[in-house]
């Protein structure tokens, strides 16, 4: 434990944007060209170093980590925790007293998800330089968007994980709607309302447990001796808590996707900047399955048990359905590699369902797992298809052949996010997809082995993506060096700033794949007490 | 030496090439031609030690099944992922095989591959290949099995397609890695089932799990899918029908490549693995087993038939000898089987060195006639090298003769145990299309190998090119000869005409089955455990015991031996057991093999009865020998008469045959139509079902999502009307009305200060008025 | 008959009404202003009458000396205002002066 100025480490972790935004503020953006050209370095320098500073904070938590500590719904063992008040009203009509508490902590769960986070923020800094215009204004955004995610990662108070949660909807339009592509206020406005048609369904079930349990802690939301008699909610599988289940889980799933929710992705991607995609895929989507396992899950453990068979089944659909969506990109439309890659995420994180819905510890370990290893495998994926998009203002699949000779190391690097996507062993997603399929196979056998035919139509699409990009002949048009002038790129390979966005990545994917437990060991203790609480407040049959 | 040591050892031999593919994925540019060198003595000393490793454990751990390391990989809580490594005596062998034909291949290709401007990555995708290859090999459960699996099929993508700027190499290396992952899917699934079951990966645990009657979801059937599932793995790997499609257009590799992964050793890796699951294999799923091999080799020999390129007929021929170790499997002729393997590691990789070595002469002799429009591999352009390149033709000549089963060679030991075995099967069971499709195979195999032969060798060259031709340097001709040289029979067993007698087999004796009788054949269970099925601790270990009996034993028998030390003698069977009644079972729980096996000879003294193998099945492969060599020995040699009656000697013209049986001839030139079918049937369904989804997603399911955007989006506009004409209409309308009093009004602010008082006066007397 | 109160409020109603009549139907500034004083003298006389009959006694006194006072600064500032009227508009006339109806 280590304190700064009174404010403990998950304070700083989170708020240290805060910090970068003001410096930022007050640095001039300039208002002629030069000036401009130069601020814009500044910008892009400090975000890299708050960033940084974040990942040494997230590495120094991780050292710090307890990893036998239970967390889950027992107060007294998260760790990190600071608890204050934060807003006290008392005597208001209706409500009486209100208590919404500044309660952060972390446990086993949410410990991954800060990492994650930290690292990706620090990488898809790096893919900001893409960024053409208004650097000043997108750097600041891009810090409270990091602001906001980690919030929410180390919430333990509904009413703070929700301020948190529509916090980070903020900058996230903004960065989509002003730095995006053609189609971008479309998409921009999609994804807004999209998710907050979701938090909508979050905020009403919010309100109705603060009535049931008089607090706003999560923790106290998950005992059910805390919830007063005659309330909404209270009970068990009455039909209210299994509608509160349903609301809460629809706000969740819009975040993950799965289908039918999931058309916001690919639009959002297609037309978000390169390093508002990476965040997008390697932490946003990560909130919803997040937010399942923090709050839906305990607090709604019979709902869980009641509905576990059609969760499983969407999990199930989603794997394929995406999959198969991914595959049907390389026929319809434009033929965006980005799309495909879109899809694949929603395949990809069906996994994470199935992984959830099986409920014993190969499943939700091989889930949180695998959503650590989707945010940084699809991370790669998007800052890999950026780096070609920068160059050839294009991304469709057509257009492209024979680049492996134009640029190899950049090949290299994309072999390896593209095999670790397919799930090839020694890399990060052999492992964690291996520990879903092994857990899901226990609960729902049949659906399982139909998942997994998830991992053949995964390597046709894209095997069939790399072989176009990279094998065969290279197109007429591309046979010069991308940049005549030499200016932005000197040569034609990959350079360095984009090296040090995907490196890490490659670094962490590889290393994962081999040495599992330096990850896996940090959630097991938390992973076994969060299934043996909820399948105990679920009264799951065989308990 | 110890068993940590060994398992060391094995363990460096793992590493050691992985090293080498690190070292050299890195430093490309710097290590230039010096990678090939880097590459082969690293692979120098991993055959070494591996010689080191295998002789160790058949001799001094002969007995002791298989030595093994386990560790955690990671730990869930509650429980950990265990992995590990093992080393029995198939492995031993395995690993031989294995880094033998990786460095002999390393040293072919420094004078093959010398031009390639990607040379250093081309030994690095031959280290990593090495690496898993070995991965598999010493694996003792079946996670790690499947890891190394994934990637020897990430190495052979990489090295099909390592010429990629050919669309033809990209699309095969694509099409082996998706049609493998079909396989996968099934090896995946097996796993899952096994996991679920027993709880663990590992080889040991499980059998000895299913030896205790644990069977998954407590179904005998179950045992049967799940076998049948890992065996999906195999059928992917070593290119089994319906999934054999990808091997021959995985020939677009290097043809080192195509030695290395696609006839001598990836390829086998799904032989290897029914082999390892042999003993869990129930009845059906052999069946199974011995269909698909037999089906296999079959019809890849028909096709074989009639093509012309030089390396598809090797790809046909190497997809018929698997289908061959796969039917000598399925049928429990397990040691024959993999004793095929290896023989026919060594004599396909000659081939196809050999064949490297014509093509590289060919691009030689083209570059100089400064020709590049003609096919270097195709047969017909050939002819006439046999003078022009001896060694090259003499080593090809003694693996055509291995392989077509002519006697001293080892071609002809296990080609000969498989058929009889295949015999033994058939009239044991009925079944005999096997027998049917193993023997006409192996008349097949005689004559395309020869066609092959006699076309590219003999007679006159039929092209000016191949005329030119001339022998390749001794980084081409050594590893044929070696290759060619580890063929003879000699190395194998002493007499030429029976390989159940030499080393090898009685090294490699079948594993026991550890399935409950009433899902095995009969004659594939153990006598003792047939007669009451009272325990079920049979294991691996159990094999090495079998080899120790003696077939002509007589006497020492131990009729009603109660204690199990006495017992504990080589070769005393009662040579009257038969009977299938009780059986005394002291001691038998005791795991340790060596009891065990005295435990087996116990049992059998308790039944007096005329038997001395271990189950029926060996008893009438022994049996069928002698048949079995005849038949065998008349059909190569017709195979090999009627090649030459037509190619070298013209007694018929091929042409006239070919006019006479033209659909036949259709069907096996044009592969039996697989890819076709395949591309109108699945593929197609595939992608117009995933093209459909697509559609699906954009218009309906994003449609509807944009529908309600719209609706919403309406309904707001409607509103807005509304909102204007109604609420803001009330607004505007009291808004109106107080405009209207205040034009009334303001008449009276006439700004005259007597007319307000005037005013006040009259407000006051009014106000007097009504209030006083 | 002896002089009463009723005498004295006739007289000052009297009074008073030829102050408002003055007030309301003059023309003249200056004499709106005389009619301002008739009407305040009328009070005046009010609080003595009811200062000698009712009982309002000294206070009745104290408060005409009140009126006088703040009659004569009325006037002075009265005084002061018709002057600028004067000055800007150059008559006197309260019937033109009607600007305070903007």
């Amino acid at each position: 434990m280590f304190s700064i100025f009174g404010l403990g480490p998950l304070t700083l972790i989170t708020f240290l944007p805060l910090l970068g935004m003001i410096v930022m503020l007050l640095i001039p953006a300039g208002t002629d060209q030069e000036a401009k050209e130069k601020s814009k370095n500044y910008f892009r320098w400090i975000t890299v170093g708050f960033t940084f500073i974040q990942l040494l904070l997230a590495i120094l938590i991780y050292a710090n980590f307890n990893s036998g500590m239970n967390g889950v719904n027992d107060p007294a063992s998260f760790q990190f925790v600071e608890n204050f008040k934060w807003i006290s009203l008392t005597g208001l009509p209706m409500l009486g007293d209100l208590h919404i508490n500044y309660f952060v902590g972390i446990d086993g769960i949410s410990a991954p998800m800060i990492l994650l986070t930290a690292l990706i923020c620090f990488v898809a800094s790096f893919s900001s330089w893409s960024i053409k215009k208004a650097h000043k204004g997108y750097f600041i955004m891009y810090l409270l968007l990091d602001l906001g995610m980690m919030g929410v990662f180390i919430s333990l108070d509904f009413f703070l994980f929700y301020v948190f949660w529509e916090l980070m909807l903020l900058p996230m339009y903004f960065l989509i709607g002003i730095w995006g592509g053609p189609r971008k206020e479309y998409a921009a406005i999609k994804f807004f309302i999209y998710t907050l048609f979701g938090s909508v369904f979050m905020l009403l079930v919010m309100i109705a447990l603060y009535f049931a349990v008089g607090s706003f802690n999560l923790l106290d939301m998950m005992d059910p001796a805390n919830f007063k008699p005659g309330a909404l909610l209270t009970g068990f599988e009455t039909t209210w808590r299994l509608v509160a289940f349903i609301a809460l889980f629809v706000g969740f799933a819009i975040k993950v996707p799965i289908v039918p929710f999931h058309t916001w992705l690919p639009d959002a991607h297609v037309e978000a900047p390169t390093p508002i995609s990476v965040i997008l895929a390697g932490v946003l989507l990560k909130m919803g399955t997040y937010g399942m396992l923090r709050i839906a899950w305990p607090i709604f453990p019979e709902a869980v048990a009641y509905f576990q068979d059609y969760i499983a089944f969407i999990g199930m659909v989603s794997i394929i359905y995406g999959a198969l969506c991914a595959l049907g990109q390389h026929k319809i439309g434009k033929r965006d590699l980005k799309k495909m890659i879109a899809y694949s995420s929603v395949s990809h994180m069906g996994y994470v369902m199935l992984g959830l819905a099986a409920m014993n510890t190969e499943g939700v370990v091989g889930a949180i797992f695998q959503m650590f290893n989707h945010g940084t495998i699809t991370a790669m994926l998007f800052m890999i298809v950026g780096v070609i998009y920068d160059r050839s203002h294009t991304r469709g699949l057509d257009e492209f052949g024979g680049l492996a000779n134009k640029m190899p190391i950049y090949t290299g690097i994309m072999t390896i996010a593209f095999f670790a996507a397919i799930g090839l062993p020694g890399l990060s997603g052999f492992v964690s997809e291996v520990l879903v399929f092994l857990g899901g196979f226990k609960a729902y056998p049949v659906m399982t082995v139909i998942s997994t035919l998830g991992i053949v139509l995964g390597a046709a699409y894209m095997l069939w993506a790399l072989q176009k990009v990279f094998f065969g002949k290279l197109p007429e048009r591309w046979q010069g060096p991308w940049d005549p002038t030499g200016k932005i790129y000197k040569n034609d390979d990959i350079n360095k700033i984009e090296l040090a966005a995907l490196v890490p990545l490659a670094i962490v994917v590889i290393f994962l794949g081999i040495f599992p437990g330096t990850l896996i060991d940090m959630m097991t203790t938390s992973v076994n007490h969060f299934i043996e609480f909820v399948k105990i407040g679920g009264q799951f049959a065989g308990m | 030496m110890t068993q940590e040591t060994l398992l060391l050892l094995s363990a460096v031999n793992l590493l050691l090439p992985l090293l080498g593919f690190v070292a050299i994925i890195f430093n490309q540019k710097r290590l230039g031609r010096n990678a090939g060198y880097f590459g082969t003595s690293l692979l120098g000393v991993n055959l070494i030690t591996s010689i080191i490793v295998a002789a160790t454990k058949l001799t001094q751990f002969d007995q002791a099944g298989m030595l093994q390391m386990k560790f955690d990989w990671f730990s869930l809580g509650n429980h950990s992922v265990t992995i590990g490594l093992g080393l029995d005596n198939l492995a031993a062998v395995m690993l031989i095989v294995v880094n033998l034909i990786s460095f002999l291949v390393h040293l072919f290709s420094l004078e093959y591959m010398r031009d390639d401007k990607r040379f250093p990555r081309f030994y690095a995708y031959l280290g990593i290949f090495t690496f898993s290859m070995i991965g598999i090999v010493i694996a003792n459960n079946f996670l790690n099995m499947y890891i190394f699996w994934e990637l020897v099929g990430l190495s052979s993508y990489l090295l099909i397609g390592f010429w990629y700027e050919k669309d033809s190499a990209a699309n095969a290396g694509k099409k082996a890695f998706i049609t493998n992952r079909i396989g996968d899917f099934g090896f995946f699934a097996g796993i899952m089932i096994l996991f679920y079951t027993y709880g663990s990966f590992m080889f040991d645990d499980i059998f000895a799990l299913i030896g205790d009657g644990h069977l998954p979801f407590d179904n005998g059937t179950m045992l049967t899918v799940a076998g049948i599932l890992l065996f999906m793995g195999a059928i992917g790997k070593s290119a089994q029908f319906p999934l054999h499609v990808w091997l021959p257009d995985a020939m677009e590799g290097p043809t080192p490549v195509s030695a290395l992964i696609h006839a001598a050793t990836m390829v086998a890796a799904g032989v290897y693995l029914t082999a390892r699951i042999f003993p869990m294999l129930t009845a059906d799923a052999l069946l199974f087993v011995a269909y698909i091999g037999a089906i296999t080799a079959f019809i890849a020999a028909t096709i074989a038939i009639t093509q012309n390129d030089f390396k598809k007929v090797l790809a046909y021929s190497t997809v018929s000898q698997l289908g061959y170790m796969i039917m000598a499997i399925g049928v429990g002729s397990f040691t024959y089987g993999f004793f095929h393997l290896v023989a026919h590691a060594w004599f396909k990789a000659c081939l196809f060195l050999g064949s490297g070595s014509v093509i590289h002469a060919m691009h030689h002799s083209m570059d100089k006639a400064h020709n590049h429009s003609m096919d270097p591999q195709d047969i017909r352009n050939m002819g006439g090298l046999r003078k022009r390149m001896p060694w090259t033709y003499y080593t090809f000549l003694f693996s055509t003769i291995a392989i077509s089963g002519v006697p001293f060679t080892s071609g002809f030991l296990s080609k000969d145990g498989i058929l009889a075995g295949t015999l033994a099967f058939g009239s044991l069971t009925g079944h005999w299309f096997i027998t049917f499709a193993g023997y006409s195979a192996a008349a097949m195999t005689a004559f395309y190998m020869f066609r092959l032969l006699i076309s590219a060798f003999h007679g006159r060259p039929k092209t000016e090119i191949a005329a030119n031709t001339h022998e390749n340097n001794k980084f081409i001709t050594i590893p044929l000869v070696v290759l060619s040289v580890i063929t003879f029979f000699g190395f194998y067993s002493l007499n030429p005409f029976d390989g159940g007698t030499g080393w090898f087999y009685n090294k490699l004796k079948a594993p026991a089955t550890v399935v409950p009788a009433q899902y095995q054949w009969s004659f594939l269970v153990p006598y003792e455990k047939l007669n009451a099925d009272l325990h079920s601790d049979n294991c691996m270990n159990c094999s090495p015991a079998e080899a120790k009996e003696n077939p002509h034993s007589a006497g020492m028998e131990n009729p009603h031996s109660e204690g199990m030390g006495e017992v504990h003698a080589e070769g005393m069977e009662n040579p009257h057991a038969e009977g299938m009644g009780e059986v005394h079972a002291e001691g038998m729980e005791n795991p340790h093999a060596d009891i065990h096996a005295a435990e087996a000879n116990h049992a059998h003294g308790v039944h007096a009865g005329s038997h001395h193998a271990m189950h029926r099945f060996e008893e009438a492969t022994h049996e069928a020998h002698v048949p079995a060599m005849i038949i065998s020995l008349i059909i190569a040699a017709s195979g090999i008469f009627v090649a030459f009656t037509f190619y070298q000697f013209k007694v018929f013209n091929p042409d006239t045959i070919v006019g006479i049986i033209k659909p036949f001839y259709l069907l096996s030139y044009n592969k039996w139509y697989f890819d076709e079918i395949y591309d109108a049937s699945i593929i197609w369904f595939t992608l117009a079902f995933s093209k459909l989804l697509a559609w699906f997603d954009l218009k309906i399911v994003d449609g509807t999502v944009n529908l309600v955007g719209w609706v919403v989006n309406g309904i707001g506009h409607i509103v807005g009307i509304f909102d204007n004409v109604v609420v803001d209409g009330l607004v505007n309308l009291s808004a109106s009305t107080i405009g209207f009093f205040g034009i009334v009004l303001r008449k009276f602010q006439t700004g005259r200060v007597q007319a307000y008082l005037v005013m006040t006066i009259i407000g006051l007397m009014l106000l007097i008025y009504f209030v006083v | 008959m002896a002089i009463g109160l009723t005498h004295y409020l006739v007289v000052s109603a009297i009074l008073f009404s030829l102050g408002v009549f003055a007030i309301v139907t003059r023309k003249n500034a200056i004499l709106v202003l005389m009619g301002l004083e008739l009407i305040l003298n009328s009070a005046n006389l009010n609080f003595i009458a009811f200062a000698k009959f009712g009982g309002l006694n000294i206070e009745g006194h104290i408060a005409v000396m009140f009126i006088i006072v703040l009659a004569a600064a009325e006037v002075a500032v009265a005084l002061a205002i018709v002057l600028n009227i004067y000055q800007n508009y150059h008559h006197i006339d309260v019937d033109e002066i009607n600007s305070l109806k903007e």
